[in-house]
């Protein structure tokens, strides 16, 4: 039997006026019929989605729960986790007092998949979504731009139809891509985001088509949730030595849902081996760490637990507290409640900063 | 003589086939000269490259720590090592032909124990493996075992499939029987690309994706369950950097507490069992400028048991005698030089030690 624990209002006692940096809204593939052309439609049908893994229906780790969702969060109307715009401002918008949040689609969305025409397709048509279900009838919320990364023109294509527009407030990539994010097939993306004043956020999963980790392929879905560690660890580096971020100096990165206990030890190591062999990345002007404290800023959630709870606060000094975005991960199994996420010894500061300063200043949100 | 420290990770440096030649029989000896097959060396680390060896340890031919002598005189003669652990690097590990895999493991154990172990009482090595057949692997443990000076199995950070898979298990096996921790040492088979993303530009990205590698392998290790079968197994992770744990940790315990169920055989905390069974050289040692901070990130480790000293020569991973970190508490130097290292090698104690380092 299913108990209801929590408390009608969640509003804390000081209002925060939270930024939510990551939430899933689902698209739903009917949906997906009014924006895409016969032909796309049909291949969608007949062929579906084409992720770079072996199954057309399940995830090869299955998840911890249904959908990966709260079990809570199924709307009571019927329809999928996050699908229901009501449902998720009782749950979450209202329910916290929030003042933004940010939409990040995951699956269908068509990113990574096989065939980078259809992900073109389907990229447009998930942006269209967004505005039509979502930000049109909730001004709190903001999209991200869905682009299909693995066909740099047509993302470059795809920012430029969204620039301006209010309705965006980043452009979005996975984490798990073909070739690491720094290599310069993708540089046109990040130009394209620069010119459009947009951040690009790389949200954790996505099918790379290469193995979970640079020992092959894990076993256990535990382990495809720490190796998304491992993998923006990769995304970081590559960033950086390959220059990306001389020749793009507005560029700001948003690492989202892959936590950011590892970012400090991450710096610390490009900067020790960089120091050694500068030689050989010549572009590479200053130290890793440098390039990481300007250009990088984390999302909290899955909030990061140590045992001793001072030893979080380091690394958020470490890292810097003005880098730091609040995330709840709605609809998620491992949704970060914004009244218990942040650890209790932050200062007041600090928590306006985490919750909505930073964001605010981030996208642009007034 | 005292113990006065242990290093735990030295590279005796295997500098082509024909060094191995007395160690193959007549069949590989032949296919080494008619094949043309001149080097194993590993691209992990380029000959030339600033980490494979610092300028001042290289001798004329470019190479360093070549023999004993030179090994000893700076590990043991200036930096006052009373013992030090060989962990050869040749990539015995990389062939895909596991007869060749098998025929020079067996051959660099050999040249080891020859060339190395007989000529110093202070020098102590790991066992090279051939992982492509477990069965070969298991084989070669149980071929040095019975010489006392081998004193763990070494394997490389990144393999054809995570180490903890139950395939691996029997070498787990061997190695919990012999009383022999299992080395897990930086460096690749390349089965697969040195990141989740592809190969790298450069090679600094590949040396600095070693310590993901390592991160994969903690959690492949216990969530597969490899401590419920084996508690006895210890795992010492060698020149991996040090500082990526802790936050590695917290987040896999996480995960755990969250999705336990998925791994039932796991019925305490990783971060528990990575305090009972795993151990860390200190070199590298992936720091902050700050002292401060470094004695922090040590104090995250929430352990005084789990840094083992290593010089890591003759890579170059400092300059001068620097071989223990700025920062590291002066408390923790003794547990970090003999009493962790003693703790961790079981045949490091007793006797057989004792009267060689007299």
């Amino acid at each position: 039997m299913n108990i209801e624990v929590r408390q009608p209002a969640r509003a804390q006692k000081t209002r925060y006026g939270i930024v939510d940096c990551d939430i899933h809204p689902k698209l739903l593939i009917e949906d997906y019929r009014r924006h895409l052309s016969n032909q796309w439609w049909s291949h969608l049908q007949t062929y579906g989605l084409r992720p770079r893994h072996g199954y057309t229906k399940a995830y090869p780790m299955p998840k911890i729960t249904p959908q990966a969702a709260r079990r809570d969060a199924w709307p009571p109307t019927g329809g999928m986790p996050g699908s229901d715009l009501g449902f998720l401002r009782e749950q979450l918008l209202d329910l916290y007092d929030m003042d933004y949040g940010i939409l990040n689609p995951l699956q269908p969305t068509a990113q990574g998949d096989q065939n980078p025409e259809f992900s073109a397709a389907m990229a447009t048509a998930a942006n269209e979504q967004q505005v039509d279900k979502w930000t049109a009838r909730e001004k709190r919320l903001k999209a991200s731009v869905v682009v299909p990364y693995e066909h740099p023109e047509a993302s470059v294509a795809e920012i430029r139809r969204r620039a301006g527009s209010k309705d965006f407030a980043q452009v979005f990539m996975l984490s798990r891509t073909s070739e690491a994010h720094g290599r310069r097939r993708y540089w046109p993306i990040y130009q394209a985001a620069v010119e459009a004043g947009l951040p690009v956020g790389i949200h954790v999963f996505g099918y790379a088509g290469w193995p979970l980790t640079n020992s092959g392929w894990p076993s256990f879905y535990i382990e495809e949730m720490t190796e998304h560690a491992t993998g923006q660890q990769a995304v970081v580096a590559s960033m950086i030595f390959e220059g990306l971020f001389e020749q793009y100096r507005d560029l700001k990165v948003v690492l989202i849902e892959s936590g950011f206990g590892w970012l400090p030890a991450l710096g610390w190591r490009l900067d020790k081996h960089w120091e050694r062999m500068r030689d050989e990345v010549p572009h590479v002007k200053r130290p890793p760490s440098e390039y990481i404290r300007e250009h990088f800023w984390v999302s909290t959630q899955p909030m990061e637990e140590a045992e001793d709870p001072e030893h979080v606060l380091d690394a958020m000094r470490w890292i810097g507290f003005d880098r730091i975005l609040f995330a709840s991960d709605y609809p998620h199994w491992d949704f970060d409640d914004p009244v218990l996420a942040l650890p209790p010894s932050l200062t007041e500061e600090q928590r306006r900063a985490i919750y909505s300063g930073n964001a605010k200043k981030l996208y642009g949100l007034a | 003589m005292t113990i006065t420290a242990i290093d735990c990770d030295v590279h005796p440096t295997c500098t082509g086939n024909d060094i191995l030649l007395p160690y193959l029989d007549t069949y590989w000896r032949d296919s080494v000269e008619e094949r043309g097959m001149g080097s194993l060396e590993s691209a992990a680390y380029p000959p030339n490259a600033p980490i494979t060896a610092r300028p001042d340890f290289r001798g004329p031919n470019g190479y360093a720590a070549t023999d004993a002598a030179q090994v000893t005189r700076q590990v043991c003669d200036r930096w006052g090592a009373s013992h030090a652990i060989l962990n050869c690097l040749y990539g015995v590990q990389l062939i895909y032909n596991e007869d060749i895999a098998r025929a020079f493991a067996r051959a660099l154990n050999d040249w080891i124990t020859k060339e190395w172990l007989d000529r110093d009482p202070r020098l102590r090595a790991s066992i090279v493996i051939p992982m492509q057949n477990v069965e070969y692997a298991v084989d070669e443990i149980e071929r040095c075992a019975p010489d006392k000076r081998f004193v763990q199995v070494l394997v490389l950070a990144m393999q054809e499939t995570p180490l903890g898979r139950r395939h691996h298990w029997p070498i787990f096996a061997a190695a919990e029987k012999h009383g022999l921790p299992l080395g897990i040492h930086a460096g690749s088979n390349y089965r697969n690309p040195v990141t989740s993303l592809g190969w790298p530009t450069s090679y600094v990205e590949d040396y600095t994706s070693q310590a993901q590698g390592f991160q994969s392998q903690v959690a492949s290790l216990i969530t597969e369950g490899v401590f419920a079968k084996y508690p006895k197994l210890k795992v010492v992770l060698i020149e991996s950097g040090v500082t990526w744990l802790p936050g590695f940790l917290w987040r896999f315990s996480k995960f755990w507490r969250g999705a336990r169920t998925e791994v039932p055989w796991v019925d305490r905390s990783p971060s528990e069992i990575v305090r009972d069974n795993f151990r860390l050289t200190i070199q590298p040692f992936d720091s902050p400028s700050d002292p401060h901070d470094v004695e922090r990130i040590v104090e995250h480790l929430r352990s005084d048991d789990m840094l083992l000293f290593s010089s890591d020569f003759p890579h170059w991973q400092f300059d001068g005698d620097e071989r223990i970190p700025k920062g590291i508490p002066d408390g923790l130097r003794h547990k970090i030089l003999v009493e962790n290292p003693l703790a961790t090698y079981d045949r490091l104690n007793g006797a057989s030690l004792r009267e060689s380092a007299s």
